[in-house]
């Protein structure tokens, strides 16, 4: 019973930055714009939340600026690929190599030459609930968020719009862009509230290796999830279970697993599931265009 | 021509992005890329540092390039790169023939072993329509743990280390690596001072290596008939289609010869400079890397060639402004990213060189 | 009640003029039709019109006498202009109610949207015009006919007085054309005014009241329907006198080269849209099979041409059975093919001309040597063909992008004829070409027909079917419904009823 407490608790722990992060990919991809350069959002909203938290000895100032940090590398991916039509996925590839290099370089000038944070004070974290981080219940709440919005409202409309057929959005009136730009800026404070929930909440400090493709699973949790936020938590709940795994049997003697070897499980159950859709794609009409 | 000069326009811009960075960050610009070019090419050590970082680049940048010309995206260089560095420290461990065997062998075992790998995401799309840019992803990853798996396997595994075992000196294709610190080297080598630096360095043979590559990919892609199919296919997938192509097959054979060649940087990487393959908290970027040389060279095999060595001389003499001026070294990235950028946003660049263009035929 | 004039309205495309100061004048209340060529600048005006394109320097609108300046659809739409785009632009996962809704959604609390109270009205406009839909179904799951009723309902929605309409006819069966014409009646009689966008002139004799002709961009005048003949407007839009009719002897059939038989195949959705298909084509003859776009022709090309798998059913040229062979085997068989969409499936859009030649035969003699290209053979081949063809401009190493659409289709025509086929497949091979181009491709299908080959002619388009074929074949839903010899065809009064009768799906008695 208590290992699966534990087993429960971290899996919800290991999902959260996973949430935040998808949940944005959801966004920015319904309406039509690929973000692979979730990755480099999520690192730099990681150094911002740190940097903030630290300077402003509150957490939630730090979680903000941490979704402002990613957020602002959201603008330029906005700008390429709305307003210059660029191919959207070498943008995104650029925004990683900026995310990483500006939050690194960013590090090393406030912090004396190092590539990490000094770390937090417990008590300056994100504070925990019931044993569970503050940013857990928020990643939870912003699920249902994203899906009223994006199945009931106006905005949501228009966003899934978009992404399906411009043309006609254009042709409604609409102002594409307008709505495009909306869902990538979205994705990008979400990734960077993705990864301020590791900086700030999970661990207490920043370093270069604190990311390390979580981004990029947060893409395959969305396909995972069929484009769908309810579907694409469960699917993070799913990769940070695996997550926990690796931790709760890393932890055991009598237990001969390598977990080396578990930490490919995600991955492999996603090219597995990627197979088995087979024709059937469920992504945005015009996503990439 | 138009191709490189926009390209050159995306590069000067990030060197001026990184500078403003730099600038901004309180840290005189002129002065560090002052520092960067004569760390870069003022004695002959550095510049072999330079080829020796540049090789895996050049390789990795050909993979994504010969993908890209059959309009397939190969994130996958990365993982493609760790199953070749892995296979040739393997092997080369394992093996015990001479270097005339042993080279070549070790060589061909990775080459295929990372074109099988690279070959599995162009067959997943093929078959199952399996987009490459995220599967590629996927394995990525499970080369990365795979590696990491094997790192700690028994009897590969060097003890209380992190690494694994080095391979067999029969593996090597480091020039002089005995003989220069052999007592006839030293000799030697204290008469020709130049030479000297120059082979101070773990030069190999891998840059002669990568330079055959860019010709063999070349050849393909602009003289054979089946470069033409798969410049077909990368072209328009319908029209390559209705002519009769088998664009299943193509998709696959590409991501195979992309994949062997992000191999080869990986085994060429192990058996002339590292000599073992580490576990690894993260990619190291050698596959990432190799996209930002191919979108620079503009998907060319000679544009590859020039970028990796551009790319090469920037990480080699990015990290010499840390130590002289306390300026993170990551401006770097900073700079590949800002370039990448650019070139993602041809537009804005085309319009630049036409307007330049009118005014030079105003003219 | 909105009338529309325009003055002086050109429109540039780098230094291409799609527009050349046309003037235009529709009154309210009226059914309008701007006939004119493909390209000739029908749908620049039209988008002019919506906003969608901003005319050069000079040009003006006035929308009931009064000088606008139309910014953005969002301003047309708000002016009372509504418009139904050729390609429909709906979105296919939403429901037709939200399609409808789209940009002008009723709201309640938080952003939500008043469904109930959108519901009802469109309900109320699609009674009003006896439109028949259920506002929750989705736009992938219902009839193009359907769809376009939709297009409409989203103009009066937004209280348009003025509608536009673009091809309008294009894609719909005879049956939903006839429902169509009743509608737009039914508009007129409302007090809208109606545009339509078409090159069909029983379409403008059956329907509309004027008639703009538009050729090369220029404004040729405005007619009268009733007082102008077909034959007129015909004239007044290609700039010359047309024979509608092709020049061609009577068919001297040779033996059978080409047999169908029981073909079945499945569409992308996995469902069979191919059913026990059988057709036989003999040497020298034109085989036209008529038919609604969607009814299994795409799936039938496809699965003939080896790409598409063929679930049963036999395929044989020359006695060679070539159901289950690839792509390329079944091309060295000697069947060739124009496909329907030339700058998607029929070319390298951005290779060379000379590179397009050979896309099937690049790996072959002369063409390469142990898989190296011989340039020289390549060029060699090429002058040949340009010669032959008259492929202008003549310069191999253009790359076909910069082409015009007829020398396009010349380049695959003399691409596929080069090969020496028996049996050559035309799906719609003169989509989207000017009356010139058309003529050429038409004449050059003859000669190939009566060098013997046999021709297997797919076109939606029943004029050209009925002008060009020695024995017609109806498609519906994947099957042959009808076969009609030469004699009915040169004999029968109302062929194209007669045809067209069979093409919505009525059955030979």
């Amino acid at each position: 019973m208590k290992d699966l407490i534990f087993l429960f608790s971290t899996t919800l722990m290991y999902s959260t930055p996973l949430i935040f992060t998808a949940l944005g990919g959801v966004l920015s991809e319904k309406t039509g714009i690929i973000n692979i350069g979730l990755e480099g959002m999520m690192t730099m909203g990681a150094f911002i939340a740190s940097l903030a938290a630290l300077k402003s000895g509150n957490p939630w100032i730090g979680l903000i600026a941490g979704g402002i940090g990613g957020l602002t590398l959201a603008i330029l991916h906005a700008l390429a690929s709305i307003k210059y039509k660029a191919n959207q996925v070498v943008s995104g590839m650029a925004i990683n190599f900026l995310g990483s290099g500006i939050a690194i370089f960013m590090c090393r000038l406030f912090f004396e030459g190092t590539s990490m944070t000094p770390p937090l004070e417990l008590d300056k974290k994100i504070p925990a609930f019931f044993g569970q981080y503050a940013t857990v219940y928020l990643a939870f709440f912003l699920t249902a968020l994203v899906w009223f919005v994006l199945t009931k409202t106006v905005l949501g409309l228009r966003m899934v719009s978009a992404g399906e057929h411009p043309k006609s959005t254009d042709a409604a009136g609409l102002n594409v862009s307008i709505y495009r730009s909306i869902g990538v800026l979205a994705s990008g404070f979400l990734a960077g509230l993705g990864g301020a929930s590791l900086s700030i909440a999970i661990v207490s400090n920043f370093r270069p290796t604190l990311i390390s493709g979580q981004g990029f699973i947060a893409i395959a949790a969305l396909i995972f999830g069929k484009w769908r936020p309810v579907q694409t938590a469960l699917a993070c709940l799913f990769f940070g279970l695996s997550q926990a795994l690796v931790i709760f049997l890393g932890g055991r003697e009598n237990i001969q697993i390598s977990s080396q070897l578990l930490s490919i499980l995600p991955y492999v159950l996603t090219i597995i599931v990627l197979v088995g859709f087979m024709g059937k794609t469920t992504a945005p009409s015009a996503l990439g265009e | 021509m138009k191709k490189f000069l926009l390209s050159l326009m995306c590069v000067i811009s990030g060197l001026l992005f990184g500078a403003l960075i730099l600038k901004l960050s309180g840290i005189p610009a002129f002065e560090a890329y002052n520092i960067m070019w004569n760390g870069a090419f003022s004695k002959p050590n550095y510049i072999a540092y330079i080829i020796i970082r540049s090789t895996p680049l050049i390789l990795t940048g050909l993979s994504v390039a010969f993908a890209f010309r059959t309009g397939l995206f190969n994130i996958g260089s990365e993982g493609q790169f760790i199953m070749g560095a892995l296979t040739a420290a393997y092997f080369g461990f394992i093996f015990h023939f001479n270097p005339w065997i042993q080279i070549p062998l070790v060589l061909g075992i990775s080459v295929m072993v990372s074109s099988l790998y690279g070959g599995l995401a162009g067959f997943m799309k093929a078959r199952f329509g399996v987009h490459e840019v995220i599967s590629t992803i996927m394995l990525n990853w499970i080369a990365l743990y795979f590696s990491n798996y094997m790192v700690m396997l028994e009897g590969f595994h060097k003890a209380n280390t992190e690494t694994s075992e080095f391979i067999q000196p029969s593996t090597s294709i480091t020039f002089l690596e005995n003989w220069k610190n052999s007592d006839a080297g030293t000799e030697w080598f204290s008469h020709h001072e130049f030479l000297s630096e120059f082979f101070r360095p773990p030069v190999n043979a891998g840059i002669f290596i990568a330079i055959i590559a860019v010709l063999f990919v070349w050849i393909i892609l602009t003289k054979t008939s089946f470069g033409f199919k798969l410049k077909a296919v990368g072209q328009s997938l319908e029209a390559a289609r209705y002519a009769g192509i088998n664009v299943n097959k193509k998709m696959t054979q590409s991501m195979m010869i992309a994949g062997g060649l992000s191999g080869l940087a990986g085994a060429t990487h192990v058996m002339g400079v590292s000599k073992n393959v580490a576990i690894l908290a993260a990619h190291e970027g050698y596959g990432f890397d190799g996209i930002a040389v191919s979108l620079i060279g503009s998907n060319s095999p000679f544009g590859a060639a020039i970028a990796g060595f551009f790319l090469g001389a920037l990480k080699y003499s990015g990290q010499k402004i840390q130590s002289a001026l306390e300026a993170p070294s990551e401006v770097i990235s900073i700079m590949i990213g800002a370039i990448i950028f650019f070139i993602a946003i041809p537009i804005v660049f085309e319009k630049l060189i036409n307007n330049f263009h009118k005014l030079w035929e105003k003219k | 009640m909105l009338s529309l004039e325009l003055r002086n309205i050109s429109k540039t495309f780098g230094s291409f003029k799609a527009n050349d100061s046309i003037n235009l004048k529709v009154n309210s209340g009226e059914v309008h039709a701007i006939l004119g060529e493909n390209g000739a600048g029908k749908s620049t005006l039209m988008k002019i019109i919506f906003g969608l394109y901003q005319p050069d320097a000079g040009g003006e609108i006035y929308l009931n006498n009064e000088l606008v300046k139309i910014r953005s659809p969002r301003f047309a739409i708000r002016k009372g202009i509504g418009m139904v785009h050729q390609h429909f632009m709906l979105v296919r996962p939403f429901t037709i109610l939200q399609n409808i809704i789209l940009g002008i959604e009723p709201r309640s609390p938080f952003g939500m949207i008043d469904y109930k109270k959108a519901r009802a009205e469109v309900l109320k406009i699609s009674e009003n015009y006896n439109f028949n839909i259920d506002p929750d179904l989705k736009i992938e799951n219902i009839s193009v006919g359907m769809q376009q009723r939709v297009e409409i309902l989203k103009t009066l929605y937004r209280n348009a007085e003025l509608i536009i309409l673009d091809e309008p006819t294009a894609v719909l069966t005879p049956q939903e054309v006839i429902d169509f014409y009743r509608i737009v009646r039914n508009l007129k009689q409302d007090g809208k005014t109606i545009i339509i966008i078409t090159h069909k002139l029983h379409e403008i004799k059956e329907i509309a009241d004027r008639c703009t002709i538009i050729r090369k961009g220029q404004y040729i005048e405005t007619v009268d329907v009733r007082s102008t003949s077909e034959e007129e407007l015909a004239a007044k839009m290609v700039g010359r006198k047309v024979d509608l009719k092709i020049k061609k002897t009577i068919a001297i059939p040779g033996d059978v080269v080409f047999k169908i038989e029981n073909l079945n195949a499945l569409n992308d959705k996995q469902l069979p849209s191919v059913k026990n298909f059988n057709l036989s084509l003999k040497r020298g003859e034109i085989l036209g099979l008529a038919g609604i776009d969607g009814n299994g022709q795409s799936e039938l090309v496809e699965a003939l041409t080896g790409l598409r798998k063929i679930k049963s059913g036999s395929v044989k040229i020359n006695e060679k059975e070539i159901a289950q062979l690839t792509p390329k085997e079944i091309y060295e068989s000697k069947l060739a093919m124009i496909p329907e969409d030339r700058q998607r499936r029929g070319l390298v859009m951005d290779f060379k001309v000379k590179e397009n030649f050979v896309l099937q035969n690049i790996s072959k003699n002369p063409f390469s040597h142990y898989g190296f290209i011989i340039n020289r053979e390549l060029v060699k081949f090429s002058e040949t063909l340009m010669d032959r063809f008259d492929i202008r401009p003549r310069n191999i190493e253009l790359a076909a992008r910069n082409l015009s659409g007829g020398n396009q289709q010349k380049i695959i025509l003399a691409r596929e004829i080069a090969n020496n086929p028996d049996v050559l497949i035309a799906f719609q091979p003169t989509r989207g070409l000017d009356v010139g181009a058309i003529e050429y491709v038409h004449n050059e299908l003859v000669k190939l027909r009566d060098q013997g080959k046999a021709i297997l002619l797919i076109s939606y388009e029943l004029d050209e079917v009925i002008n060009l074929s020695d024995r017609i074949a109806v498609i519906v839903d994947g099957s042959v419904s009808a076969n009609i010899d030469y004699e009915t065809i040169t004999t029968h009064k109302n062929i194209k009823e007669h045809i067209g009768l069979f093409m919505a799906g009525g059955t030979s008695s």
